[in-house]
């Protein structure tokens, strides 16, 4: 696959921003705010930092992705189905009853390696990937996105002091840090920072980027796919919702789809 | 109509207001369980934990031992699931005074999907010995089950739905802990229902009515204790149904086979309920529709068994 470079990258996720909004749009539920905040992140994951085949989406080699925060999975299966996952119809069928699109992601979807949708498995999940593929001599990384709510559930740090210890440094973690939850701002709900310092504590070598700017994505991508000695986190700070104005950092905007007219003006703002 | 767990965020208003040992947690989704209702009455006696849904139900615990009556709330699939150790050692075990509330159980949830749609909910609880299991029909049995939690000192479950219910019950209904409640007689089967079911019970009885049988409707909303009094009167009609949106293993429909085999008693059966699979994403109404949960199937089921 062709590496595309930043500007080429950005302009994908605009486009995939503008089908996001459609497809829960048309779902009529789901969650937009995590599915904008992700987006850049996913969008050079999968057109420029991950080794697959859509084609063959057991082959044995592939890299893994995980979406730890399985409500983000608009912005995952938009992703999935430009890549060639499946067809792009089947974006009409999210949350629909007979659709392969369920409104969490299950491991019965080409390209989703396990069922997310309760936070706080998914980092345990990537763990046991990493030691099978340390038991098989293979060479894959694991990529997983939490959301910084997620990091509130317990078992994170459970999984966090799991990789820590067994250095299991093909896994790469980011997290979506748009401050927000679903009820509240997660620093009002219970603080989770400082996070680089938590992760680090517990043997992870971690980055600050903005999730949002193309060359840090990379770059930083690129710099913890070098890792020999520690699992990587990326702290990438987002913003919910963003680049719709009345979406951006909004509590109103976590589960719930716009409408006809919101959805215009959404557009409108992402031409 | 109006959603089952609007009642238990107002009767939690309610009986804070009349009962300052009552305190309130959630785990990070206050907007949908309302419990940000109590929130905004008494912000002292509010703890939102964060989505730490282990952590709030030991916090729970401690509290009750302090002498408050605790509220622990989540979604019903997240509060247990994540939980069943601490709730088996810190809240059964140990009889502290912890009401577990857990909203959005069943296919009823609709487009979330499996990972949102509790179905095995019931069937954690009722093996869980000290817990009183209390599953209410409509908005105002759930704001009259929170009084009646409270008053009870010990472990509880409460299960709340998220889609709006029909109306049943008024502002003098007296719910009991225990006591099932006669919505309709029927002299040719009783339909013993929960929840969300009761309304489709009901809407069977009337199809059935019109078929020329008499059909009566039970809302059996204590799971534990059960009403025992209740089952074996309901089996004189010789024909019992079952009716629950949680799986036929482990919740309703287990409950009352087992009186029925424990009394001896020969009657036609069958359990309306999801029948041991996961659902799937989609409208609550067209999920019933599919996995033969609604009004239409329950009476089928009536006359299937009615006939052998
Ligand atoms: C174990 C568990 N508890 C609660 C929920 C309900 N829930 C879904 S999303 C969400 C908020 C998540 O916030 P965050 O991880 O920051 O995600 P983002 O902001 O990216 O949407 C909550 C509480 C859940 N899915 N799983
Ligand atoms: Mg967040």
């Amino acid at each position: 696959m062709e590496k595309l470079g930043a500007s080429e990258l950005k302009e994908k996720g605009k486009e995939f921003r503008r089908t996001i909004l459609k497809t829960i749009a048309n779902a009529g539920s789901g969650h937009p705010g995590g599915s904008l905040s992700e987006i850049d992140i996913l969008t050079v994951l999968y057109f420029r930092q991950m080794k697959y085949d859509a084609k063959r989406p057991d082959w044995p080699e592939r890299d893994r992705f995980i979406l730890s925060k399985g409500h983000g999975c608009p912005g995952l299966y938009v992703v999935l189905a430009e890549a060639g996952y499946f067809p792009k119809e089947e974006l009409t069928k999210l949350r629909k009853i007979g659709s392969m699109l369920q409104g969490h992601p299950n491991n019965s979807t080409p390209g989703i390696e396990i069922t997310t949708g309760s936070l706080g498995q998914g980092l345990s999940v990537a763990n046991g990937i990493a030691l099978a593929g340390r038991l098989d001599k293979k060479d894959y990384k694991v990529y997983l996105i939490l959301g910084d709510g997620e990091l509130q559930e317990g078992s994170v740090w459970e999984a966090a002091m799991t990789a820590g210890f067994k250095k299991l440094s093909n896994i790469i973690a980011i997290v979506d840090n748009n401050k927000l939850a679903q009820d509240n701002y997660v620093k009002d709900l219970k603080d989770i920072e400082p996070i680089d310092k938590k992760f680090e504590a517990f043997g992870w070598e971690t980055q600050r980027i903005n999730g949002h700017d193309y060359e840090e994505i990379i770059d930083a991508l690129e710099n913890a796919a070098k890792a020999k000695e520690k699992p990587q986190l990326i702290i990438a700070d987002t913003v919910k919702g963003k680049g719709v104005s009345f979406m951006e950092n909004q509590k109103g905007w976590h589960g719930k789809a716009p409408n006809a007219e919101q959805l215009k003006q959404a557009l409108e703002e992402l031409k | 109509m109006k959603p089952i767990r609007d009642g238990y965020g107002e009767g939690l208003v309610k009986l804070g207001k009349v009962n300052k040992n009552v305190v309130v947690l959630d785990a990070g989704v206050s907007d949908s369980t309302r419990t940000e209702w109590f929130k905004k009455e008494f912000p002292e006696r509010f703890f939102n934990m964060g989505i730490s849904e282990a952590d709030m139900v030991c916090a729970a615990a401690g509290m009750s031992t302090c002498g408050k009556v605790a509220f622990a709330t989540s979604f019903a699939g997240f509060l247990l699931g994540r939980t069943m150790d601490q709730i088996f050692v810190s809240v059964a075990y140990s009889k502290t005074n912890v009401k577990l509330a857990g909203s959005h159980a069943g296919v009823s949830v609709g487009e979330d999907g499996p990972t949102a749609q509790s179905i095995n909910d019931i069937a954690m609880m009722r093996a869980m010995p000290n817990m009183v299991v209390v599953v209410p029909a409509d908005a105002k049995e759930a704001e009259k089950a929170v009084f009646a939690l409270a008053e009870h000192k010990g472990p509880a479950y409460i299960r709340l739905a998220r889609s709006d219910s029909e109306e049943f019950f008024g502002d003098n209904y007296e719910f009991k802990i225990g006591k099932a409640t006669v919505m309709k007689k029927g002299k040719n089967a009783v339909i013993i229902a929960i929840g969300v079911m009761v309304k489709e019970a009901m809407a069977a009885a009337e199809i059935l009515e019109a078929d020329g049988l008499d059909v009566g409707v039970v809302n059996m909303s204590t799971i534990k204790p059960l009403d025992r009094e209740a089952i074996i009167k309901a089996a004189e009609t010789g024909v019992v149904i079952t009716a629950e949106d949680h799986n036929i293993i482990g919740g309703l429909g287990s409950a009352v086979a087992e009186v029925l085999a424990e009394e001896k008693l020969d009657v036609a059966f069958k359990r309306i309920g999801a029948q041991d699979r996961f659902a799937e994403s989609g409208p609550a109404k067209e999920l019933f529709e599919k996995y033969g949960l609604n009004g239409k199937h329950i009476a089928a089921a009536v006359k299937a068994v009615a006939k052998k």
